[in-house]
């Protein structure tokens, strides 16, 4: 009979191959749903791969997709460090990108300035959207898992009203899209790809983040309240304060996240302009464990999953949600490797 | 007109009444289940799929039930033996329930089927104003307020709701009294999921008799959030599902009638007030005594029993 023990230390070759083998066994998995599916499994994996990593323009998508979850990975990051729930940064994402879409149309500002301020004005934009649960849960213990995700769906109502109602662009055919911003405030391009300059303001939010958590005394006050409330209390770390700033933070570079979409890849405000990246967040979050590095690594590998999903639908005419099976899959894998990180399993003879 | 959105918002809140009754059955035995919206849907394509190619309504709404408790049937492993993070596994439920929903409903969009009809109870349905909306409606529709009764009768009547519910407060000394902590959970979990299921079922067999992807927006979350406001009770569970049958019914009335209000703000509507509810309610609970299990959310290990 075979039984698990508790090791005394969690295995470190466990821990190392896990998430690869997990992601393994994601994609396994899914092979065999595929092929229940009817669906030729290898070629759609063969089909993906080459997309998203098989030429200097399939790369450069890679990492186009890959900046949002750079940034709403980052966000969903610092708030589970303190052991908050952000599910929301999808529509902290779409508050951001209303935000900066806002200083594009209607504030007349140009350049570099305009850039800045619309930068400026998504952060604050998806930080107060996000704020709202930080504050909610602070002063009331509200559910912030609940409150974050469903005001997702109140976002992306929000964003939908203002492209079919007051920011529609008048000669634009009755299409539920703002007019183009104009060219200056629009993020220049890398090498004739889609690639643009909000993969650089990630990468460099990367390293701020990183050394926000881990030289500041705020980020040591995060850690702390994460791992030991109790002690942050005695320690006489204002926790209320905390749960409103890190949640304002967080949802500030979801907002970002909103920011590189219109102002990047758009170009103006409209619908879909996420496709699920809040969520994928929590995978990036998770998976990276507390590092902000493990969280680009982590948001690579996804946008490949993303943008190889894609591909699958002008492929294989596949639902662009089907992605989400591989998320839920990969999700499934990791919990269940955890577990053979803290535990091993011990033969014993049944009977005495 | 009362009568006609009676009606309607009973025949909106039965979905919600199904998944929070769901909701409830496992968050009593200590697990969460953040999976609920992911269970909907395999529960409304699942019994849509039977449906359309049975020709029998039963099947659809057996077949729901199954497929969304083998679905749970992870979630369960995970939390109960695997002893993973609730959370993440709900969440993974969800993600798991859109992505395979997508892929197998595309070969059953754009059918419809003969959805329930009502049966009308004699004498009852003639009772003024409120007659036509409980008394006039579907199978499923009283089906889901017998399971209410049948849920208050479990727990505050029977040994086995009364183990039920310790091992969401204490899992520690249920264990110790000799009762099969894994096994409880698991159970709840399935037959919480299978609920959740039938929640999606109604939507595609009844609400709206089609199948669209993606088709229960959010109810599952809104599920979710009425727990809290129900506070862990069925009888609760069902003024919180029909609330928001009536925001919903409400919200589509004036949609027909050609109000100059955007949809999409009148869509906000039912999150909104969702957020607003959750509030009052937790705000509710912090004053008295917490109904909320206490051993939510927390996996239960022997060896760390103390």
């Amino acid at each position: 009979m075979i039984r698990f023990e508790k090791r005394k230390d969690a295995s470190k070759l466990f821990t190392a191959v896990a998430p690869f083998m997990s992601v393994l066994f994601a994609l396994l998995t899914a092979a065999l749903i595929m092929l229940f599916a009817g669906i030729n499994p290898i070629a759609a994996y063969a089909g993906m791969i080459k997309e998203s990593l098989g030429s200097f323009y399939g790369v450069s998508e890679t990492l186009v997709k890959s900046t949002p979850l750079i940034l709403t990975g980052l966000g969903v990051s610092i708030a589970f460090r303190m052991k908050i729930w952000n599910i929301g940064a999808d529509g902290q994402l779409y508050m951001g990108a209303m935000g900066a879409s806002y200083v594009a149309l209607y504030s007349g500002l140009t350049g570099i300035t305009g850039i800045a301020v619309m930068l400026f004005a998504a952060a604050v934009a998806g930080g107060l959207w996000a704020g709202v649960s930080g504050f909610l849960k602070a002063k009331a213990n509200v559910n912030e898992i609940i409150v974050t995700l469903l005001m997702n769906y109140i976002a992306i109502a929000w964003v939908s009203y203002l492209v079919y109602g007051p920011w529609k662009d008048p000669s634009g055919f009755n299409f539920p899209l703002t007019p183009r911003f104009s060219p200056d405030l629009v993020l220049s391009t890398f090498f004739n790809t889609r690639l643009h300059t909000g993969f650089i303001i990630a990468l460099a939010l990367v390293a701020i983040v990183y050394i926000f958590m881990e030289k500041t005394v705020w980020g040591y006050e995060i850690k702390v309240i994460g791992n030991n409330p109790k002690a942050a209390k005695y320690a006489g770390i204002s926790i209320d304060r905390k749960i409103i700033g890190v949640m304002f933070l967080s949802g500030a570079l979801a907002g970002i996240a909103g920011f590189g979409e219109v102002a990047g890849v758009q170009g103006r405000l409209q619908e879909g302009i996420s496709h699920g990246y809040g969520y994928t967040a929590i995978i990036v979050a998770w998976l990276a464990g507390r590092s902000a590095i493990g969280v680009l690594v982590v948001s690579v590998i996804m946008a490949v999953i993303l943008v190889g999903g894609d591909s699958l639908q002008i492929l294989m005419q596949l639902p662009v949600a089907f992605v989400n099976l591989f998320q839920g899959l990969i999700l499934f894998f990791i919990l269940a490797s955890d577990f053979f990180i803290q535990n091993r399993p011990v033969i014993k003879r049944s009977g005495k | 007109m009362i009568e006609i959105l009676l009606f309607a918002t009973i025949k909106a809140g039965t979905p919600l009444l199904f998944a929070t009754l769901g909701a409830i059955l496992m968050e009593r035995s200590g697990v969460i289940n953040l999976g609920v919206e992911g269970l909907m849907l395999v529960g409304a394509l699942t019994g849509f799929a039977a449906a359309h190619t049975t020709d029998s309504l039963l099947l659809g709404v057996v077949a729901a039930f199954f497929a969304a408790m083998a679905a749970g049937a992870i979630h369960g492993f995970i939390c109960v033996y695997l002893r993973g993070n609730q959370i993440v596994s709900g969440l993974s439920l969800t993600m798991f329930g859109i992505g395979i929903t997508s892929l197998f409903g595309r070969s059953f969009v754009g059918f419809t089927i003969a959805g329930f009809s009502k049966v009308e109870i004699p004498v009852l349905s003639k009772i003024p104003y409120i007659g036509q909306a409980l008394f006039n409606q579907d199978v499923l529709v009283y089906a889901s307020i017998l399971l209410v009764v049948a849920m208050h009768i479990f727990f505050y009547r029977t040994k086995t709701g009364l183990y039920l519910r310790s091992v969401g407060e204490n899992p520690g000394a249920a264990d110790t009294s000799g009762i099969n902590v894994g096994l409880y959970r698991m159970s709840a979990v399935l037959v919480g999921s299978g609920l959740a299921g039938l929640g999606g079922a109604y939507l595609s067999l009844a609400y709206t008799p089609f199948w669209v992807e993606n088709m229960t927006a959010g109810r599952g979350w809104i599920a979710v959030a009425l727990v809290i406001f129900a506070q862990w009770n069925s009888t609760r569970a069902m003024a919180g599902a029909y609330l928001f049958g009536g925001i919903n019914a409400v919200q589509l009335r004036m949609q027909a009638m050609g109000t100059s209000l955007s949809p999409h703000l009148l869509m906000m509507l039912p999150y909104l007030f969702t957020i607003a509810v959750l509030v009052i309610a937790t705000l509710r609970l912090e004053k008295g005594s917490t109904p909320e299990p206490e051993a939510l959310g927390t996996a239960y290990d022997r060896e760390d029993r103390k």
